[in-house]
């Protein structure tokens, strides 16, 4: 195949995109980083309330958290984004892009973390909810000091993944003017006409964060196999 | 138990089979809307090349935008594409190929514009293009087919009136790869810009509250305001923008030919036609 | 909020126009990448020197990418080094490569989660790698893989909406320009295509949950 390099350079990479728009880069790198911190931490809180919905013993919070469940991870990412952008203003509140793609993170993702959780609840043997039940403890009791802590350990690997699900589905922020990776590639992209240098270096912003991670998950699933 | 594990297998594989025999049947079918003759990208040097490539596919393939109220908006009840725009482009078409109907539409936004040209999937730009010095680097433009200047779009009995009144704070919405950005940075350095993929995203983001102002060319922003009239254009225009149809770098001929149309148009009367059917009133002269 | 003016006929018929072009591009690439995923899969799980690594080169860089970037790289930067795929193949082939670096992972694991012994057993009994793989492995992986496989599915029945930004004409893209067209119908309009995606997805959802129970 004969490759014919278009756009701004002829090199096949233009380092110089790199040096020029090095500011732009790192601050959405930042945004990046700091959107899908706090959408994993809002998620990984909202996914163990729903999780506990499933579970517990009264019928309409079981309904409401399967509805919950089984409506948002079936539906786009994109669409959950767009409710909260166009949907809280006829409610009367406005909350910028960076903070309803943040949200929406946060609320798609749950879905995923909340069956991640419940798949550790189930795990633990039933005869202990019931000899914590039988010697006293209520019912949140219960969860909170002997079933959520063993769940939480085999929640952790999905977890992980969940945590680098949610730094490439970031992106999505760039269509709400979210000040994120995807977002200054867009706008570097159409000062330099160098599309495949421009993206490439967005790429790799990525790839610093998601690689090591990938890795920490494997070792983590590694150990916890080794424990069993 | 072993023979139904083996049904679930050939079913999957059958399955698949079909998927893909389905995918290369519906190829023919999805085609016209997507396929990327690479004729322009070919012939750049010497006589007639360009025109002689368009004339040799038979059609003229403009990159238009689907979005744009009053020069190129896509109706979902009939499924056209219709504007000022439009009838620029199916004049030309009529001009180059004898028929107005021997032209493909294909959607562009101001940030996929260019690189679409550039790959050879489009002849022609014709989709609100200002004429700068920067995309002359890129592309070569026409003369000069509309004139239209920037301004700004706010809420009725919004503070903003005019651009003096965008201070640090104020958050204006404009469109990725569009010339509006650099002049609101430039006209009103504290402001705040969201830049969005298209007009659409960005009037929706305007509407939900999202920001204060929306900036672009006038012409675009009538467009918005008659269609939601709580919205208006106000203090006049504070930038030229002046749109050219934009051709691949090197295709000379075409140009000439784009360049004659639109005198032939201006001269015959019909530009002002078109000109009144879309924007209400005649051109200025 | 303006439903009546939403919900007319000639909206409804062009968002379903606009989905019939969601589940073609969706079908086309999920059978690609099934493909793929099942060879790169079964290819890493056997340890086949060399290429296992490339493999697991290519798997892990593609995984660790966001799709939307893979998307507008495929169809706009590729072109630049002369691939031009046009809206249509740039987003099958986006969307197909993204997941079959998936799907080649749950393939690799489902055949990891099959017993040592049994593979051990099957090959001191005289079965050759090849044999074990089919009559043995494959099998049992392949049950263990329905959820994961469909879930995947449904994701990137999903994540053709990102094709959006590049102007896909799909179902996202279509109720944009309703939208564009009557600004009050943007909250009916996304109900009515949630609705849309819900369906199938959850039908799919459905099927996989049967057939991990007939298969258990």
């Amino acid at each position: 195949m004969h490759f014919r390099k278009q756009g701004g350079s002829n090199d096949m990479l233009n380092f110089s995109i790199l040096e020029r728009y090095i500011d732009s880069y790192l601050a959405g790198f930042y945004n990046t980083i700091q959107s899908s911190v706090l959408a994993l931490i809002g998620s990984f809180v909202l996914g163990t309330v729903i999780a506990v919905f499933r579970i517990a013993p009264v019928k309409p919070l079981n309904w409401f958290g399967t509805a919950y469940v089984e409506f948002i991870r079936n539906i786009p990412l994109l669409l959950v984004v767009f409710f909260f952008y166009l949907g809280l203003p006829s409610l009367g509140i406005t909350l910028d892009g960076f903070v309803c793609g943040t949200i929406g993170l946060a609320v798609y993702t749950s879905s995923f973390i909340a069956e991640a959780i419940r798949a550790g609840i189930m795990s633990v043997p039933k005869g202990q909810t019931e000899a914590a039940l039988a010697s006293g403890l209520t019912y949140l009791k219960t969860m909170r000091h002997i079933i959520l802590p063993q769940a939480i350990k085999i929640v952790i690997p999905p977890l992980g993944n969940q945590f680098i699900n949610l730094i490439k589905n970031s992106s999505i922020l760039t269509v709400f003017a979210g000040f994120d990776l995807m977002y200054y590639g867009d706008i570097i992209n159409t000062d330099t006409f160098d599309t495949f240098s421009t993206y490439i270096f967005v790429a790799m912003f990525y790839l610093l964060l998601t690689i090591p991670l990938s890795f920490a998950v494997v070792r983590i699933e590694r150990r916890l196999a080794r424990n069993d | 138990m072993v023979r139904r594990k083996w049904k679930a297998l050939g079913l999957l594989i059958t399955l698949t089979a079909v998927f893909v025999l389905a995918a290369c049947g519906t190829k023919e079918n999805s085609d016209s809307g997507s396929s990327s003759p690479t004729t322009s990208a070919s012939a750049a040097t010497g006589g007639t090349p360009t025109i002689d490539a368009i004339k040799s596919k038979g059609k003229l393939v403009v990159g238009v935008k689907f979005d744009t109220r009053l020069f190129g908006l896509k109706d979902p009840a009939s499924g056209n594409v219709e504007g000022f725009d439009i009838d620029i482009a199916k004049g030309l078409a009529k001009q180059l190929l004898g028929d107005e109907t021997k032209i493909e539409l294909r959607e562009v936004t101001s940030k996929t514009r260019i690189p679409m040209l550039d790959n050879g999937e489009i002849d022609l730009i014709i989709a609100t293009m200002t004429i700068n010095e920067e995309r002359r680097k890129q592309v070569d433009f026409s003369e000069v087919y509309f004139n239209a200047g920037q301004s700004l779009l706010v809420k009725k009995g919004s503070p903003i009136q005019s651009v003096a009144d965008v201070k640090k704070g104020t958050k204006v919405m404009a469109v990725k790869g569009a010339t509006s950005v650099k002049n609101i940075k430039e006209k009103a350095p504290d402001a705040t810009v969201l830049e969005f993929d298209n007009y659409q995203d960005a009037f929706s983001a305007l509407r939900a509250g999202q920001g204060d102002a929306l900036t672009t060319d006038n012409a675009i922003l009538y467009g918005m305001a008659s269609q939601d009239s709580n919205y208006e254009v106000v203090g006049g225009t504070f930038t030229e923008e002046p749109y050219g149809i934009a051709a691949k770098k090197g295709n000379a001929d075409l140009v000439n030919a784009v360049n004659e149309y639109l005198a032939s148009l201006k001269s015959s009367g019909e530009y002002d036609k078109i000109y009144e059917k879309w924007i209400g009133e005649t051109p200025l002269k | 909020m303006d439903f009546k003016g939403a919900y007319t006929t000639a909206n409804l018929k062009f968002l379903l126009e606009g989905f019939y072009v969601t589940l073609e591009v969706a079908f086309i690439a999920i059978a690609i990448s099934f493909v793929i995923g099942c060879v790169t899969g079964t290819l890493r799980y056997a340890k086949v020197p060399v290429l296992s690594q490339a493999l697991a080169f290519e798997v892990e860089l593609i995984r660790n990418l966001p799709l939307l970037l893979i998307i507008f790289f495929t169809r706009f930067a590729l072109p630049e080094v002369g691939i031009n795929l046009g809206t249509l193949y740039s987003s099958i082939v986006a969307l197909a490569v993204f997941e079959a670096a998936m799907i080649s992972e749950v393939v690799r694991s489902g055949l990891n989660s099959v017993d040592k012994g049994q593979i051990e057993a099957a090959r001191s009994s005289g079965l050759n790698g090849a044999r074990t793989l089919w009559h043995i492995v494959l099998p049992q992986g392949l049950r263990r893989m329905v959820p994961p496989l469909v879930s995947q599915f449904i994701s990137l029945l999903k994540d053709t909406s990102l094709a959006v930004g590049i102007a896909l004409p799909e179902l996202m893209h279509n109720a944009n320009i309703v939208v564009g067209h009557n600004y009050n119908s943007a909250i009916p309009i996304l109900m009515v295509v949630a609705v849309m995606y819900f369906v199938v997805n959850y039908i799919l959802s459905l099927v996989s949950r049967r057939l991990e129970n007939r298969m258990a």
